[in-house]
């Protein structure tokens, strides 16, 4: 089991000039990695970079135009995820694959089910599973409900899966997104004894800090191919963030205070309590200034999505009060908040902020069309929604070869770009930012930001909440801490560290 | 642009007509099976395409058809499944015909009868469906299961009414029951063709401004769009401001209205009473035609002309010997494999266009201009 290989033994994986196009596109092209085994080997690169094509090729989820695979030094050719994983490589995919109704056993073997005669062998898929968490030290209880666990253990519960399988090469993707820094530390202790027992684990990120603390070699993608291969004792993250985007880097941050002592949202004691008698939020208060950027730091789950759809007027408080401009607006419905001047750039864009099977000017018309210059009456100005789109098109850098595509051709990027667009439309005086920059691209992430800087300095008031914690610290004037549905903590975003704000999110503050 | 159009609109003629000829083959080979020459039903059918009589007949199913079918697709697109189509008319149908044949109704002059026949017609269909549509705001009671319930409802409620006693009269000269005959004024005239001993419904001419309307609303006007973002993703439409309880209970109250239109062209042009053989089932041929017809209004109407045809063609099938029930089966065939095929169009066309634009863009270029 912990065989430590060779010193020049072959890579665990290698790929060699692997192209891969579809029709129109090359999505890959001469790309070339080699994975030394028993290394953690990270793949960086930009949003479309072709990272997850390449890694869907490698998990035989699709198959190379072009190039070869060899695991191990032997050539191999996957039809199929099936394939790739009797080879010895497994995938943790960046959105859980796991049925929250079933126990962590069940969950594990649910696909390779052990059999005993007609029966299923649960006694010794349970054996399995305990050896294998206690070799590698991911501390998984079996036989509990994985509707009970935190997003840090169902990671780990994905890893087991995958090991469970016998892989002995694992792709990560993303796998800190929906971490908080302290669970990232935790999982990078996993992925070290997982390497000091001979895995190897090929990483891929663009969260470049992380990247260079856990990684012992880094391959850098831009635009479809390989562009560099370096090592983490050679490079700075600002170095690595210019090699993925090919120039220089955004960062998150205010200029001079644009605060005003005009309140434009005030939260009074808002108070809501779930379906379930749960209190989701409790007691909540505070006052966002014209020209202020609220910042809500908190680990996902806190209550921060219900803040939100709160204030939106998407659920009712079951108690306190929400003012706008001095008028009461508790009980208004969405579409009056939203005619009254409020912008909402939602959590889950394909949720809440897109038609994905509509064009771009009937998604500009979203949320919007009650108003100008949407519809005249009762009737849709069809001219005036396309001409504004087209606007939004230019002014925001959206990709798209026009506004009569549906949403759903654009990257994920340029959809949020068109979303951002349309909420900044129609001189809002309250932005409600869920995560603006979410899974969108560093260009886009810079040019999202400037635009929010630029609204707040007209006297926008902003509220921002962000799981990434540079970009809640640079974007913010003023810091509250979300926890168990309550603000805990106030904090200057000024002269506070990413960490201490980590300790704040998950409790530890308060304890100490 | 333009060549995305054509393409769109290449791709969506091409599901219903790759159905239509897989439901052909299907047919062809249950024929054969079953020992009938497939020569033969093509001949009867042919034929039955030359008779006069048929295509008028073929229309005036049409016409009935459509309408149906556009109070479902007015529910479908917004993922609400009005099964209650059947019940809605019958129930409209059988009311709006006592009162248009009622005594007082013959001193009305006959505009305004027609008008309040058509408009009672809607009002008790929209009644009708507002049920199911009260119960799914308020209870959450799924409408297909309400709406299916009240079809069987609104069969007893229309038999306990049929009755001498209360709304029906015997018809001379036979067992058959019915609302008081619609006297001439009350009536719709319709077109003669020549050829054909039947004429053609007046009110095609109803179907054709409800299909026009349908299409306006939908397409033009605001409350079309909200109706289309709620069928898309009802999440992001009440992120929007649409209340989608409110959604619910008009396009219910549209679609029931619709429905109560169903039995006009039959009624007025035709029966001229709502009698114990006044046809049933119409809402479930609805149900089909919206399906095969894509909810679209040029689609649906399409897709009624063929149902139409192919039910009235049945009859000459009898006639040559090959039994009538192979247009049921092509019938059932044609809907369940377009449905497969509307998706798989559908996917193909997420995916040409997400490789359209990423071309378009040239997000990922080859090698050579990436390192120069």
């Amino acid at each position: 089991m912990s065989t430590e290989p060779p010193a020049g033994a072959a890579p665990a994986v290698h790929l060699t000039a692997i192209t891969k196009r579809f029709p129109g596109v090359v999505a890959n092209s001469d790309v070339n990695i080699s994975v030394r085994a028993g290394t953690v080997h990270a793949l960086v690169g930009e949003n479309g970079a072709g990272k997850s094509t390449l890694m869907k090729i490698l998990y035989g989820m699709q198959q190379p135009d072009e190039g070869t695979i060899a695991v191990n030094g032997k050539p191999v050719s996957f039809g199929s995820p099936a394939d790739a994983i009797r080879a010895g490589i497994g995938m943790v995919h960046q959105h859980f694959m796991l049925a929250d109704n079933l126990t962590v056993l069940e969950n594990v073997v649910l696909g390779s089910e052990p059999r005993k005669g007609v029966g299923l062998d649960f006694a010794a898929a349970h054996a399995r599973i305990k050896e294998i968490s206690d070799s590698y030290g991911l501390g998984v209880d079996p036989d509990r409900l994985v509707d009970d666990l935190g997003v840090g253990e169902r990671q780990r519960v994905e890893i087991l899966k995958v090991l469970y399988r016998g892989a002995r090469t694992l792709i990560l993707d993303e796998p800190t997104a929906v971490l908080v820094p302290q669970e990232v530390d935790e999982l990078f202790g996993n992925l070290r004894d997982l390497k000091a027992e001979g895995l190897t684990i090929l990483f891929i990120s663009h969260k470049l800090d992380e990247v260079l603390s856990v990684a012992d070699d880094i391959t850098v993608m831009r635009r479809g191919t390989t562009v560099a291969s370096v090592s983490p004792e050679d490079v700075t993250a600002r170095k690595l963030a210019e090699l993925m985007v090919g120039s220089a880097l955004p960062v998150p941050e205010l200029r001079e205070s644009t605060v005003t002592d005009e309140a434009v949202l005030s939260v009074e004691g808002l108070t809501l309590v779930g379906a379930d008698g749960r209190t989701v939020l409790n007691d909540i208060s505070f006052t966002i200034h014209a020209g202020e950027v609220l910042g809500i730091a908190g680990v996902e789950g806190n209550g921060q999505a219900e803040l939100v759809e709160t204030l939106m007027g998407i659920r009712s408080p079951t108690s306190g009060t929400i003012t706008l401009s001095g008028k009461d607006i508790t009980n208004e419905s969405t579409r009056h908040r939203r005619e009254a001047g409020v912008g909402y750039i939602p959590e889950d864009r394909h949720r809440q902020g897109v038609l994905l099977e509509a064009t771009l000017w009937e998604n500009r018309i979203l949320g919007h069309q009650t108003r100008k210059p949407n519809v005249r009456g009762p009737l849709l100005d069809r001219r005036g929604a396309k001409a504004d789109t087209e606007r939004i098109v230019v002014e925001y850098d959206v990709r798209t070869p026009g506004i009569d595509v549906n949403a759903a051709a654009l990257s994920g990027g340029n959809q949020q770009k068109l979303i951002v667009g349309r909420e900044m439309s129609g001189a809002p005086i309250l932005l409600i930012a869920s995560h603006p920059t979410r899974g969108v691209d560093v260009g886009a992430q810079a040019a999202i930001w400037e635009h929010i800087r630029r609204a707040r300095a007209d006297h926008l008031a902003v509220l921002l909440i962000s799981a990434d914690l540079d970009e809640l610290i640079g974007m913010s004037d003023t810091l509250s801490v979300i926890l168990r549905g309550r603000l805990v903590a106030d904090h200057d975003p000024a002269t506070v560290t990413p960490e201490q704000l980590g300790s704040a999110m998950t409790g530890a503050g308060r304890e100490d | 642009m333009r060549n995305r159009t054509a393409r769109s609109i290449l791709l969506g003629v091409a599901a219903p007509v790759g159905a239509l000829v897989f439901a052909a083959l299907v047919c062809a080979l249950i024929l054969a099976v079953t020992g009938h020459s497939v020569g033969d039903v093509v001949d009867a059918m042919s034929t039955a395409a030359q008779r006069p009589r048929t295509l008028v007949n073929s229309v005036n199913s049409a016409t009935v058809y459509y309408l149906a079918a556009v109070a479902v697709a007015i529910g479908f697109r917004m993922k609400l499944f009005n099964i209650g189509v059947d019940g809605q008319y019958r129930l409209a149908a059988m009311l709006s015909a006592a009162l248009a044949g009622a005594a007082f109704m013959d001193s009305v002059p006959s505009v305004l009868r027609i008008a309040m026949t058509v408009v009672a017609a809607m009002l008790v269909g929209a009644a009708w469906a507002g049920l199911a549509a009260l119960l799914k705001v308020t209870r959450g009671v799924s409408e297909v299961i309400s709406t299916i319930m009240l079809n069987s409802i609104a069969t007893y409620l229309v038999s306990y009414l049929l009755n001498p006693a209360r709304l029906a009269v015997t018809t001379a000269g036979s067992n058959n029951i019915g609302t008081r005959k619609i006297t001439e004024g009350g009536q719709v005239a319709g077109f003669e063709v020549s050829g054909s001993s039947t004429k053609v419904f007046g009110l095609v001419l109803l179907a054709v401004v409800v299909g026009f309307l349908y299409w306006f609303v939908l397409s033009r006007t605001r409350f079309g769009f909200e109706l289309k973002a709620t069928g898309l993703s009802e999440s992001a439409a009440v992120a929007s401001g649409v209340s989608v309880k409110k959604m619910v209970v008009i396009s219910m109250l549209l679609s029931g209205a619709v429905a109560g239109l169903v039995g006009m062209p039959q009624l007025l042009g035709s029966s001229y009473t709502y009698s114990l053989d006044f046809p049933p089932g119409l809402g479930f041929v609805g149900i089909a035609v919206a399906l095969l017809g894509r909810n679209h209004p040029i689609g649906m109407m399409v897709a009624s002309l063929l149902w139409g045809f192919l039910d009235n063609a049945a009859n000459s099938l009898d006639i040559s010997g090959v039994p009538r029930e192979i247009v049921l089966i092509m019938q059932g065939v044609i809907v369940l494999s377009v449905v497969v095929a509307y998706e798989l169009v559908r996917r193909y066309r997420v995916r040409a266009e997400q490789q359209a634009v990423g071309s378009a863009l040239g997000r990922t270029k080859p090698l050579e201009e990436v390192s120069a």
